[in-house]
């Protein structure tokens, strides 16, 4: 036995030691360096408690981000879940042309986020872009989506949509495939409209896949940020600028790493809270083991 | 029966509205500059924007950087995943379950969200802007573990007993037993990881510097943003040059790519 736990341990370590290196060692360092100053030339950092949380509560900056990124995951995360349901429920049936229709909704996900922000800020752009000369045809203006602060943000949602959309229909259309036909005949017999059969037979069917969708929407909401970069670099005025963005902006353009890392904490609390509800959700059903 | 021609027709205008900004970009980038925002029929079809993209930028250096990249990520990965996989499947010792809980932790808290940190650590070990330094954060993944140890439990007891009997030894077995069986595991983790790897943007844009690391997405970023100005034939030429591989690859084995990203969401 003893023999057997030493060469577990073997197996096991070499990945750990990577996975500690790069996971949990920068996480838990991270909390350190919130606790300190930032350096600066000789001046070594200081410890200053809980400073670093105080001064983050007065930045308006900060706030507006934090407002920024709880819109822009209460609107895409339902938004791409209900999409790739429908989308997912539309491939699933009897359909001229059924692998063309799931492949134009899933090719969006293969590209690069930085390949999609490329593409949409062409579609943007004030006067010759794609919405604008659609909008002319039917006398609207000049927009600058990406420029105004009012559309701005709703501009940068409809690209996470776009992309994630097709990606969460896999797994939607996987539990729907494995769903047992006799049920729908079921159905059919009890005469049981297709309204009625999806809200009390397929949906609660389809929970644990929503879960899990959902999880990864939160994920992606928070960490996904490759657009912002490219598109907007969080502006006009912060408008579109997301938690991870600033943490970026704050940590490589201004070198300030205990702010950077304050709001690092303030990021892995968000994902930690997420965590936990994935556990106590999805902890007890046999989905995951 | 007209509902349900009603429901058809519906789902055929998503998908085309779904895929028209992908046909857009295509139109875009193989057509002169001024045919860029103006439909015709008889517009010209030009390659001139490809070559142009190739011409402005170290694209061929920036593949071989991505190429470089994805293929080490794929074999540190393999190499370290496997075994521990398979010890968290099949073997028993003290403290299992809480260093699996550990290492799915990962899943929630992945490297791409401690930058700053992980950048000092590069510094540290005095490897920031190397290839090396861009893979090296992902090699342990929790995911890869996670669905291995999925794959090797369900191996049947009884092949792992009979290469025992035949005086297999432990990595034996793993090798000429378990990995095998695994095969379309693999094929799916590894579809995964490479258009994960091949698509990552941030974390390489913050460790990287100079053109000889510069993975594909970070130098197109570069391209677009300082080389062009505002020639959208040649970006756009250039965006789909880059996602160019991985695309068509989807679209040759598309039934394996779906199949892949399922296999690999059920968990």
């Amino acid at each position: 036995m003893r023999r057997e736990s030493l060469w577990a341990w073997a197996l096991i370590l070499p990945a750990l030691v990577m996975l500690m290196a790069f996971t949990h060692w920068p996480a838990v360092a991270t909390l350190w360096d919130s606790l300190y100053s930032t350096p600066r030339g000789s001046r070594p950092p200081v410890f200053v408690g809980g400073a670093n949380f105080r001064d983050l509560l007065d930045d308006p900056v900060f706030l507006t981000v934090l407002i920024n990124n709880a819109w822009y995951a209460a609107v895409t995360i339902p938004a791409s879940v209900a999409l790739s349901l429908l989308m997912a429920l539309s491939v699933n049936t009897a359909l001229p042309g059924r692998s063309l229709v799931r492949m134009a909704y899933f090719t969006p996900t293969i590209l690069p986020m930085i390949a999609v922000a490329n593409i949409w800020l062409f579609f943007f752009t004030p006067d010759y872009g794609l919405f604008d000369q659609i909008l002319s045809v039917f006398g609207g203006g000049r927009h600058n989506w990406l420029g105004q602060m009012s559309t701005a943000l709703p501009a940068m949602m409809a690209v996470a949509v776009w992309k994630e959309a097709g990606f969460f229909m896999i797994f939607y259309l996987a539990a729907l495939q494995s769903m047992p036909p006799d049920l729908a005949e079921v159905g059919r017999l009890e005469g049981s409209s297709r309204w009625s059969f999806f809200w009390r037979v397929t949906w609660p069917l389809l929970m644990p896949t929503t879960l899990f969708v959902m999880v990864n929407a939160v994920i992606n909401a928070f960490r996904l940020i490759d657009h912002v970069v490219v598109m907007t670099r969080g502006g006009p005025n912060n408008a579109t600028n997301l938690l991870l963005y600033h943490i970026y902006e704050t940590g490589f353009r201004f070198w300030d790493t205990a702010a950077a890392a304050t709001m690092t904490v303030v990021l892995l609390v968000v994902l930690a809270v997420i965590a936990g509800l994935q556990f106590g959700l999805l902890g007890r059903r046999a989905h995951y083991r | 029966m007209s509902t349900r021609a009603l429901e058809i027709v519906a789902t055929w205008v998503l998908a085309i509205l779904w895929v028209s900004p992908l046909v857009y970009a295509v139109w875009t980038a193989f057509h002169p500059s001024a045919y860029a925002t103006h439909f015709s029929l008889l517009a010209p079809w030009t390659l001139a924007n490809f070559a142009h993209a190739w011409e402005a930028a170290p694209f061929a250096r920036y593949f071989l950087n991505t190429t470089l990249l994805v293929g080490v990520v794929l074999v540190a990965q393999f190499a370290l995943c496997t075994p521990a996989a398979f010890a968290f499947a099949r073997m028993t010792f003290r403290g299992r379950d809480t260093v699996f809980a550990l290492v799915l932790l990962q899943l929630m808290v992945a490297p791409d969200v401690l930058l700053v940190a992980n950048y000092r650590t590069m510094a540290r070990l005095g490897v920031v802007d190397t290839i090396f330094s861009i893979a090296l954060p992902y090699l342990g993944s929790a995911f890869g573990i996670f669905l291995l140890r999925q794959t090797f439990r369900q191996v049947p007891q009884e092949l792992d007993d009979a290469a025992r009997l035949e005086g297999s030894s432990l990595l034996g077995r793993l090798w000429r037993v378990y990995v095998p069986l695994a095969r379309p595991t693999y094929l799916a983790y590894g579809l995964v990881a490479v258009s994960y790897h091949w698509n990552n943007f941030l974390w390489p844009l913050v460790i990287t510097n100079s053109v000889t690391t510069r993975p594909l997405t970070v130098g197109l970023s570069v391209f677009a943003s300082t080389d062009q100005g505002i020639d959208w034939s040649i970006i756009t030429a250039a965006t789909l040059m880059t996602s160019g591989p991985l695309l068509l690859a989807f679209l040759l084995f598309q039934r394996q790519f779906v199949a892949s990203f399922m296999r690999a969401g059920i968990r």
